[in-house]
Order: C-alpha cells, then sequence, then structure tokens
C-alpha cells in the first residue's frame, strides 16, 4: 500500500521535477552534463575521464589520502556520501556507482529515473583498461579515455623491459587480520606486474583469503609486502609487526604500500608497479 | 587433594604438548617437538617458537587466571555465580585495554597496555564489590554485573567506532569473545608480571576464604582481617584478570565453570579450591584453544564462543539450582 502510494506520489511530483530539471541539459549536448560518483574508484575514474564542469560531485572517500591516489583533486570537488537523498538533490543526470556500492541507494536512484551506471571492480589490469574505456562511453569522452589506455600501456611496456630479468622473487602479500590476496586480485596482478612471484597461489589463495601467520612462515617468502599503518590505531595491524616476520624474509618486510595505492584499478596502480618493482 | 592436584597437573601437561602440536601448518608431532628444542633457526622452529609456544603459554597464563580469580570471588562472595566475565570485571578490562590501544599509549608505551586493562579491571570489581559485595544477594550480585558488562561493552564498541582506523570496528568481536592467534612471546613477557604478582596476593587467601564461609563475623571473631582481605582479592583479580584480558580479549564463563566442575572433589572448602581451580582454568583454556584450530581452522574461530557454549548452559542450570533464592 505505502509502495504503491510512494509510487505514485514519486510519479506525480518527484520524476516530473527531475526531468524538468535534467531535460534542458540533457537537450543542450548529447553527453552527460551533471555528473555525480559515489564510489571511490569510479570517483578517480571519473576524474581522470571526465571533461570540465561535467563531475559535479565525488564520494568522500576520493577525498581521504589514505585511501585516494587522487586525494587533492577530490577536494575540488562537493564530497557526497552515497546517500540517495543527498544524491537526488544534487539534480544528477548520470550516476556512476560500484558494484558494492549500498545497493539500495542504487535502486532507490533508479527509481526516480537517474540513470545509474554500475562498474565492476577491477581484479586485474586489463581491467584498468576496461573500466577506463567504459567511462569514457558513459562520460561521452572517449578520446580521452583511449588517450589515458595508451599511456597506461606505455608505461606498462617500459615498466615491463625495465624489470627484472629472472630475478623472479617469492613474495608474500600480508595485510591486517592475517590476510593474503593471490594474482586473480588487482593487488595480485600488480605484484606479477613488478616481477614477484606471489606465494599465494602456491597455498591455494586464488582471490583473498586467511593466511595463517604459521603457513606464511614455513612457505619461506624472500619478501613480505604488507600495507601501510591506517590511520589511528587498531589490534588488527598489530599481526602486521608480529616479530616472525622479520625473521623469516631474508629480503625483508616492505611495509610502504598503502591502499591508495592499489584499492582501485586506476592508471595509478603503476606507480605502486614501479616501486615493487624497484625492491 | 593431591591425587587431584597431580591429576590436574598431567592433564595440564598433556594439553600443553597438544596444543604445540596442533595449528594450520601440518607438521607431525614429533618433529615440531624437536624442532622447538632444537637451537636451530629454521622456519619449523619459527614457528614452535615465536607463534606455538606462545600461544600456549598465554592458554596457560589466560586460564589459570580466570580460574584462579573465578574461585576467589565465589569464595569471597559465597556465591557460585561470581565470575570475571559475568560480572562485567573482564569487560571493564578489555575498555582500559581498547582506550589504552586507541590513545596511541600502548604504541608508545608497551606496558601502558596491561596497566590499564588492570586500572579497567579495578573499576570493575570495585564497583561489583561496592554494588553487590558484603550482604548483597545472588540477585544484585547478576544484576550489578550485568549492568557493568553493558556498559563496558557499550563503550569498547563507542571507543571503536569512533576509531578513524578502518579495522578497529571489526576488533569489537575480539574484545567480546577473545582469541589467542598470533600472539608473540612480547605479549607474554607483557602480562607475566602482573599475572604471577596477582597470582601470588590470589593465592594468600585459602585460609582466610575458608573462614569467611562462616560468614564474615565470625571470620571476624576468629581474628582474619576481613577488610584486608577484600583488598586482596579486589587487587588480586584485577591484577589477573586486567593482564589476561589486554592480551587475549574477553574470554567469559571459565572462572564459573572451572570451580563448580572441581568444587565436588575438594569439599565446601574454598580455599582448597585456588590451586586446583588455577590449574583446571588453564586446561580448560588450553582445550578450548584447540578446539578452536580444530573445528574450524582455516576461519579465525574466537576462543570466548568455545567457552560460552560450554559455559551458558552451566551457567542456566546453576540460575535453575539457585532460582529459589533468587525469587
Amino acid at each position: 500500500m505505502v509502495g504503491q502510494r510512494l509510487k505514485r506520489w514519486l510519479a506525480g511530483v518527484v520524476i516530473p521535477a527531475v526531468l524538468v530539471l535534467a531535460v534542458p541539459v540533457l537537450a543542450a549536448e548529447d553527453k552527460p552534463q551533471r555528473v555525480v560518483s559515489m564510489n571511490l574508484c569510479t570517483d578517480q575514474l571519473a576524474m581522470l575521464v571526465a571533461g570540465s564542469d561535467q563531475l559535479i560531485s565525488v564520494s568522500a572517500l576520493a577525498q581521504d589520502p589514505a585511501n585516494s591516489a587522487m586525494a587533492e583533486q577530490a577536494q575540488e570537488y562537493p564530497a557526497n556520501h552515497g546517500r540517495a537523498e543527498e544524491i537526488h538533490l544534487l539534480a544528477p543526470d548520470q550516476v556512476i556507482a560500484g558494484r558494492f556500492s549500498a545497493g539500495a541507494t542504487v535502486s532507490m536512484l533508479r527509481r526516480l529515473d537517474i540513470p545509474v551506471a554500475v562498474f565492476e571492480p577491477a581484479t586485474s589490469l586489463d581491467d584498468v583498461r576496461g573500466n577506463l574505456r567504459r567511462m569514457g562511453e558513459v562520460l561521452g569522452r572517449p578520446q580521452r579515455a583511449d588517450a589515458l589506455i595508451e599511456a597506461f600501456d606505455r608505461r606498462l611496456a617500459s615498466l615491463r623491459a625495465a624489470g627484472r630479468e629472472g630475478r623472479s622473487a617469492d613474495t608474500a602479500l600480508y595485510f591486517p587480520n592475517g590476510y593474503t590476496r593471490g594474482d586473480g586480485t588487482l593487488i595480485g596482478a600488480i605484484v606479477q606486474a613488478a616481477g614477484l612471484d606471489n606465494i599465494a597461489g602456491e597455498l591455494g589463495v586464488e582471490r583473498g583469503g586467511h593466511l595463517p601467520l604459521e603457513q606464511l612462515t614455513l612457505a619461506q617468502p624472500e619478501r613480505v609486502i604488507t600495507g601501510s599503518r591506517g590511520p589511528g590505531h587498531s589490534r588488527a595491524e598489530s599481526v602486521m609487526r608480529h616479530p616472525v616476520l622479520d625473521a623469516i624474509a631474508p629480503a625483508g618486510v616492505h611495509r610502504g604500500l598503502g591502499n591508495a595505492d592499489w584499492v582501485c584499478g586506476i592508471p595509478q596502480v603503476l606507480d605502486a608497479v614501479e616501486r615493487l618493482a624497484s625492491l | 587433594m593431591t591425587r587431584l592436584l597431580s591429576v590436574l597437573i598431567i592433564l595440564l601437561v598433556g594439553l600443553v604438548i597438544a596444543s604445540l602440536v596442533v595449528g594450520p601448518a601440518p607438521i607431525g608431532p614429533l618433529t615440531s617437538l624437536e624442532a622447538l628444542w632444537s637451537g636451530d633457526q629454521t622456519p619449523l622452529a619459527l614457528v614452535m617458537r615465536e607463534i606455538r609456544l606462545p600461544r600456549a603459554l598465554l592458554a596457560v597464563m589466560v586460564g589459570a587466571s580466570l580460574g584462579l580469580s573465578g574461585a576467589a570471588m565465589q569464595g569471597y562472595l559465597r556465591n557460585p555465580l561470581a565470575e570475571p566475565g559475568l560480572l562485567g570485571i573482564s569487560g571493564s578490562a578489555a575498555l582500559g585495554a581498547v582506550l589504552a590501544i586507541q590513545t596511541g599509549l600502548a604504541a608508545g608505551f608497551p606496558l601502558g597496555l596491561p596497566l590499564a586493562a588492570l586500572a579497567g579491571a579495578l573499576i570493575g570489581v570495585l564497583l561489583i564489590t561496592l554494588l553487590a559485595g558484603r550482604q548483597g544477594g545472588t540477585l544484585s550480585l547478576i544484576l550489578a554485573g550485568i549492568a557493568i558488562s553493558a556498559l563496558a561493552s557499550a563503550l569498547v564498541s563507542l571507543v571503536l567506532n569512533l576509531s578513524p582506523n578502518p579495522f578497529a570496528t571489526s576488533e569489537i568481536v575480539f574484545w567480546m569473545m577473545g582469541s589467542l592467534a598470533d600472539r608473540s612471546m612480547e605479549h607474554v613477557l607483557l602480562a607475566l608480571p602482573f599475572v604471577l604478582l596477582g597470582a601470588a596476593l590470589l593465592l594468600t587467601l585459602g585460609r582466610p576464604l575458608d573462614a569467611i564461609t562462616l560468614g564474615e563475623d565470625a571470620a571476624e571473631a576468629m581474628g582474619m582481617r576481613v577488610r584486608r582481605v577484600r583488598w586482596r582479592l579486589i587487587i588480586g583479580s584485577a591484577l589477573v584478570v586486567g593482564a589476561s584480558t589486554a592480551v587475549a580479549g574477553t574470554i567469559g564463563f571459565v572462572g564459573l565453570v572451572v570451580p563448580h566442575l572441581i568444587r565436588p572433589w575438594v569439599g565446601a572448602m574454598p580455599g582448597r579450591l585456588l590451586v586446583s581451580s588455577a590449574l583446571g582454568g588453564a586446561a580448560m583454556v588450553l582445550l578450548a584453544d584447540i578446539g578452536v584450530r580444530v573445528i574450524l581452522p582455516a576461519s579465525d574461530l574466537k576462543l570466548g564462543v568455545v567457552t560460552a557454549l560450554i559455559g551458558a548452559p552451566l551457567f542456566l542450570h546453576l540460575i535453575y539450582q539457585t532460582r529459589r533464592e533468587l525469587a
């Protein structure tokens, strides 16, 4: 009952209001003019691809330097928090969300007839290309996306060429709470591109999973890569400082990889590749 | 009595060895024990010395602490339902530990962690003895415990939710349910002095607690200084529970179950319950910690889940037994 009344109200009041706001700009040009991104990764892709004044808001996470490689640039945009109300008030003609963005918000926005493009999280370097291309299509700027992809491929090729030939070393990824990631993830792809061998595969971890400290020790990795510490304090991160870690890895424990470096499939992941390749 | 103690010690030694040979890495029991004694730096020796040994030692320390303080509190309060976890003492110790971690005190000053947990535990015991001590009946004791646990766990959640760290919120589970996974020798050394001091204080309470079974007035008449007994109990319990909680989180029901199981063998003498409950508590936590590694080796099952599954039905049984008094 309530649902029906809400639907009628939406159909009678809200949707016409949205259309009144959206139609003139749509008519002006073929590409969306008021784009709102509500996911850390689509935020950064959109900031890279969008033309001037095309993007009107990014998520608050994109402004956090701990998670975002483009925090400074994101400061220039008003932040949203992925809530349907605030996004609706921005009167967007295109919303961009991630697969794991708030599902309720996305379905609410769709019911309000706001187009929502949903992006899959990248799990490989190829996904970086795919997401850039798709972002180019959604924003109506395919040439810009192609230019970014070309630059990405060029840099990747030069990193590969300068890469360690025959120097590949067993590497373990070890994150808070004893998590590791395998080759089927973006960070796994970053590690591979840097010419390192991720031991997660040998231990049967393809995507992500709990790696007991004991098994990590017995696997004898040459080097351990852990995330850099987040803000504040936590017990979960204390496992990354367990004394056994320093004892096992002859090539040391690398703690410099922050979330911002690898969480999102954006061209900046090559910064992480470059840093790991120089280890 | 000596027979009970020797049975418990044999059980304890067996469980320590079992705890050392059980783990996610598939290593043969003999190979692993050999690696523990060999002096070389093989990965296997590292696993044994840096991961499994501290885990077993902590299980013994934490279990003995909880069993001992449970037995002492039950003796002093003359109430079989008294237990550090249920009375909110572990919970307030956890609050102290969480505050020490979140304010950065524990990072800069390692002893800050057990000291803050000790302070939290002390506040918890003081509140309990104030609210439900001397003449308080079972009902007021349990109600005071519920109130303190609820307040402490709410504050733990609040502090962790306010933390800017993305992992802090998921740690609420650790502080509520406890775990010994991936601890190091540093944690053993951090907690050990506090546990030893507290245990020494609590173990001197044998005779006074026996006297108090006759009532505090009678104990005074026999020459016991009941006030001093109370302070030793409060400080001793806060020391052992605070240090245990700081390194292992809140592990409930051990102090309830163990004295209850052992009581039939020692008769109604709370003094004789102390040492045997410490040994029994260590055995129970070792057993539970072996359990979490055998039942669900892949996921980090929390220790407190297992002890609660054992303890809660017994708690209900005890309430059922004492319901006439409660009504």
